[in-house]
Order: structure tokens, then C-alpha cells, then sequence
């Protein structure tokens, strides 16, 4: 049904996609520890922080991408020096945006399953001869669980569908940077383009389905009959 | 008894402070206090989970907390059984694996063995289930049963029935008895409930807005918990003989024969008795012709009164105290001064513990 292109482009948008959010994860579980457990000064400020990308204009995040991570920016030319990392109109840079896009929707389920975390099961824990890192992996991360999922689904399907800051940093390169989105803009962009718009826009929406259904099986499956 | 538990801490809890010392040893000691007397905050310095500003944390030669050194071991270090209030099983794991959890997690040695905890707290049928499936009592005896295998050096019970009914409390106290009396394992365990220490304590700390006012044997100590209706004395006696015909078990009270209602004990076995306030009558002279069986002679050696229209008689049996409640208006007719011999007649009384240690 698909043509050899038109998998590419699926195959890229996955790629960025999982990339984004695999990379952006860790981060995000980081700062939603930090949020959820610790209170300092500036705590809403980094709050507020993390919430930019969902409130200004995705053009404006796009941009300032560009100019951050861009080849002359300083954060391009650090990764491009120490890690031979390149942004600016490639895939990674679609990851990038993605991940920066999707990072306030990772954030946000797991500070709330931190939260609501009975501390008390830590304590017990504790008591029972584990130290705090064993906890970590035996207790706390595994009731955490659903919550990274849910956190993660979200995110992925942020990733998925970001247009305005892949377009505005890593413009639309087909084979490059070209994703679902920017695909089937550009499709309907031309006069023959409907049919093959149709079927990405197709495809687009069962993996949107597929990912959430998959994740409340897991989070079901996870959770062990507990609400 | 040894003294396992040296507590001497000082500390803040809300606004106001703690200042507490006591040792407990091997059996139960009840650590007794009303609602925010601070019992809680004691056990979790005692746990590891409040430091307390200055004092000393000991299990005989173990020092968890010394402010003069600053020694402050880490929970996972003090090797003490917590059990909480609500059970806090980890609802991710089944029974079995929530029981072993000290063993695969802590790295904990096997003190007792796996097969004699579950058998000993009935948990043999719920091995494979999930926390959320098990009802109040049977989360509590699992609880119980994990901080067991962590092979504690003390076990901390932070009101382990108060979250349970009735009928649930009186299925697990059996357990707990058990717990006391086929392992040596020295137990904290806070309460307020009056009956709870009564049936389990060997010494009783009890604690009153952070200080601790009294320590001491059980049966010493009861009579001071609080002026409520369940006020009363604990005595201990050992049966000399029963009477099948009447159905009676008599016993020695400190030298004083006493009967009670038939029970299932040799001659030689040494009870726990509680006798309440309210079930004790006082007399002037030996009464005659009465249906009271049991007649002790006492020596009063105080007399409480309160606000109400009754008035507590702490009285000397044989060496041991039991209390009597009258109204204050008897006590007032029968001119009952401290140090007057009167007796003392006992209506009721229960038989908290069966066989006692020692």
C-alpha cells in the first residue's frame, strides 16, 4: 500500500520520534524528581522553564533553536567540537526539536506519579535493609512505572506530530528531515499530492492509536489490577 | 531481664519538645501514650527516620545515634523490624516476595526461617497473592511477617490493630502473643489501647507530652494508665488447685486464696490477672453472708480523686496493687484515710495472659 518513500518517511518520523524521546527521558525524569521532592529558590522559575515550549509559538522555539544550535550557535559548535555532533538541517536536529517540543509533556505525568508516591513504602523499605539505591530500583522506580509510560506515550506523540519548530530549524528536507507532518504539508502543498497525503495521513493516525492502546495495556498490565 | 534498648534522646516534635529515656529488654514493652504524646516520633528516631537532637541510641553494645560522637546510622543499618500502621506492603510485589523483601533487597541473613514465620503468623495460603487482594488483618500479619524476616535486633509496633476492627484485632492478638512468646525478640510496641497492653505488655513505658513519666513492670506501671472506665490493676498469681463440682480455679494471690471462673491450667502455672476499678468494692470490716467470693485484706496507700463524683483507691494486696473505684461520697462516709487496712472486694476478673515467663 505504502510506496518505498513513503515507508522512509514513516521510518524517520519513528526514528526521530523514539530518538527524541529515549534521549529527552532521562532528563525529563531528572527534573521532574527535582520538582517533585525538593523545594529551592527558583524552584517556579524552573518550572516555568520547562512549561516555554508548550506556551510560545513552536516557530519561535524553532528559532531559537536555529540560533542556539545552529552551525554558528554556541551549543551547535560545542556538541559539532567535543561530541562531531551536527544539528542544522539534519535528522538529529528534528530529534532535537521534537524532544525540546515534547519535554513538558514528559515532565508533567511523571512529577505527578512522584508526587502522589507513598514515601511511606520507602521508608519500609529501608528499615527492611536496603539501602537508598536498591530502594530506588526495587520500590520506587517500579510504582513509578505507569506514570513514565504515560508520560513517555504523550511525549512520543508530541514528537510525533511536531511541525512548527522542525520546519523553522532543520526546514523540510525530504529523506532528512522530512516527517509525517512536514510530508503531508508538502503533499497537499501540490495540486496531485491528495491521495499520497491521504495515506500518510492514515498511517499517521494508526500509530497514534497503536501507541496509545499499547500503553494502557502496559500501564494495566504494570499497575497488577491496582488503580 | 537485660535491658537490650537504651533510648535517651532529646528533640522537637511540631512545637513541642521531646525528652525521652527508657530501656526496654526481651518481651514486650509497651510504650503508652495518649494521641501526640510523641510515641510515634520516638520510634522513628528509634528507626532511623527523625533524628533527634541530642542523646544516645543503643541495642546493647550497637550505638545507632550518639549526638556526642555523631553516630547516625542510616535505617538499613540498624537492624530494627518496623511495623507500621498501615501495613506498607509494596503493592508491586506478591505476598511471598514482599515477605522475603529484606532477604533480596537487604541483604539480610536468615534469623528465623521463612517456613516458621509463615506458619507462625498463618500465611501459608496467601503466599502468591497481591497486597491489594488481602483483607486489613491479614495485610498486618504479613507486615508482621516481612520486618520478622529481616532478622531484626528489635522489633518497633507502631499501633499495628488501631487500623482495624474488633473482630480483626482479636484474630491477630493471638499472633502477637505467639510472636512474644516463642521468640526472644525484644518488642516496642506503642499503643493507647488499654486492653492491647494489658494482654501483651511485660514492661510499660508511658509517655506524656514527650516525657516519659513512668517505667516499670506491667504490673506496676498499669494502674497508671490514665483514670478512663477500663482503669484497673494487673496481679499475678499461680493456680493451686480447681474445683470441678463449681467449677472454679482457685488461686494464690500473694499469699490470699482467690477464685475465678474455671480455666484449662495446671496446678503450679503462674497467671496474669486484670482486675478493674470498677469491679473492686471496699469494706470496714469483714462482711458476713455475702455473695462476694473473693475478700482480700488491703492497706490503702493512696487515694486519687478527680473533678467527677468518683475516686481511685490504690490498694496493697499481698504486695501487689490493685485499684478500687468508689464514689467519692463512700469514700468521704467511710472516712478512708492512706495507710488504713480495709478489704477489698473483687466482683470480676480476667485473665489477660496465660502462661506467664519466668
Amino acid at each position: 500500500m505504502l510506496g518505498e518513500t513513503e515507508w522512509a518517511i514513516v521510518l524517520l518520523s519513528l526514528r526521530v520520534a523514539l530518538v527524541a524521546i529515549l534521549v529527552a527521558l532521562p532528563f525529563a525524569f531528572i527534573i521532574a524528581w527535582i520538582l517533585a521532592r525538593f523545594s529551592f529558590w527558583g524552584k517556579s522559575l524552573l518550572q516555568a522553564l520547562i512549561t516555554m515550549p508548550l506556551v510560545i509559538p513552536p516557530v519561535v522555539t524553532g528559532y531559537l533553536l536555529l540560533v542556539w544550535f545552529g552551525a554558528r550557535g554556541t551549543l551547535g559548535g560545542f556538541f559539532n567540537d567535543v561530541f562531531g555532533l551536527t544539528f542544522s538541517f539534519r535528522w538529529t536536529g528534528a530529534a532535537l526539536a521534537a524532544g525540546v517540543m515534547a519535554f513538558p509533556l514528559l515532565v508533567r505525568p511523571m512529577r505527578l506519579s512522584i508526587e502522589s508516591l507513598d514515601r511511606g513504602l520507602e521508608e519500609a523499605a529501608r528499615s527492611l535493609g536496603a539501602g537508598r539505591i536498591v530502594v530506588f530500583f526495587t520500590v520506587t522506580l517500579p510504582l513509578l512505572l505507569p506514570g513514565i509510560l504515560a508520560g513517555a506515550v504523550l511525549g512520543f506523540a508530541k514528537a510525533l506530530g511536531e511541525f512548527g519548530a522542525t520546519i523553522t530549524f532543520v526546514s523540510n528536507i525530504p529523506g532528512e528531515t522530512q516527517t509525517l507532518s512536514l510530508a503531508i504539508y508538502s503533499l497537499l502543498q501540490s495540486p496531485a499530492g491528495d491521495a499520497a497525503a491521504l495515506r500518510l495521513i492514515l498511517v499517521s493516525v494508526v500509530i497514534s492509536i497503536v501507541a496509545v492502546v499499547a500503553s494502557e495495556w502496559l500501564q494495566r498490565r504494570l499497575s497488577g489490577g491496582r488503580t | 531481664m537485660s535491658d537490650t534498648l537504651f533510648v535517651s534522646v532529646e528533640g522537637q516534635v511540631g512545637s513541642f519538645p521531646i525528652a525521652a529515656a527508657f530501656t526496654a529488654g526481651s518481651g514486650v514493652t509497651a510504650l503508652f501514650g495518649e494521641s501526640g504524646a510523641g510515641k510515634t516520633t520516638l520510634l522513628k528516631m528509634i528507626a532511623g527516620v527523625t533524628r533527634p537532637v541530642k542523646g544516645r541510641i543503643a541495642i546493647r553494645d550497637h550505638v545507632l545515634f550518639d549526638s556526642t560522637n555523631g553516630i547516625y546510622l542510616p535505617p538499613e543499618q540498624r537492624r530494627i523490624g518496623y511495623v507500621f500502621q498501615d501495613a506498607r506492603l509494596f503493592p508491586h510485589l506478591s505476598v511471598k516476595n514482599n515477605l522475603t523483601y529484606a532477604r533480596w533487597a537487604g541483604r539480610r541473613s536468615a534469623g528465623l526461617s521463612y517456613d516458621r514465620v509463615v506458619a507462625l503468623l498463618g500465611l501459608g495460603h496467601l503466599q502468591q497473592r497481591a497486597p491489594a487482594t488481602l483483607s486489613g488483618g491479614e495485610r498486618q500479619r504479613v507486615a508482621i511477617g516481612r520486618a520478622l524476616l529481616s532478622n531484626p535486633a528489635l522489633l518497633l509496633m507502631d499501633e499495628p490493630l488501631s487500623s482495624l476492627d474488633h473482630s480483626r484485632r482479636q484474630e491477630i492478638l493471638p499472633f502477637l502473643e505467639t510472636l512474644r512468646d516463642e521468640t526472644k525478640l525484644p518488642i516496642l510496641y506503642v499503643s493507647h489501647e488499654v486492653d492491647e497492653v494489658a494482654r501483651l505488655a511485660d514492661e510499660i513505658v508511658l509517655l506524656q507530652a514527650g516525657q516519659v513519666t513512668a517505667s516499670g513492670p506491667a504490673e506496676t506501671i498499669f494502674s497508671r494508665l490514665g483514670s478512663h472506665d477500663d482503669a484497673g490493676a494487673l496481679v499475678t498469681g499461680v493456680v493451686t488447685a480447681s474445683d470441678d463440682a463449681f467449677g472454679l480455679t482457685s488461686l494464690d494471690i500473694g499469699g490470699q486464696p482467690f477464685q475465678i471462673a474455671k480455666l484449662g491450667f495446671a496446678a503450679g502455672t503462674k497467671l496474669r490477672l486484670r482486675i478493674r476499678a470498677r469491679d473492686v468494692s471496699i469494706a470496714r470490716t469483714l462482711p458476713d453472708a455475702i455473695s462476694v467470693r473473693n475478700i482480700l485484706p488491703a492497706r490503702i496507700t493512696g487515694i486519687e480523686t478527680n473533678d467527677g463524683p468518683d475516686c481511685d483507691l490504690s490498694l496493697d494486696i499481698g504486695g501487689q496493687t490493685i485499684v478500687a473505684r468508689l464514689t467519692r461520697k463512700s469514700a468521704s462516709e467511710l472516712a478512708l484515710k492512706q495507710g488504713e487496712n480495709v478489704f477489698a472486694l473483687v466482683k470480676a476478673a480476667s485473665v489477660d495472659r496465660g502462661v506467664m515467663r519466668g
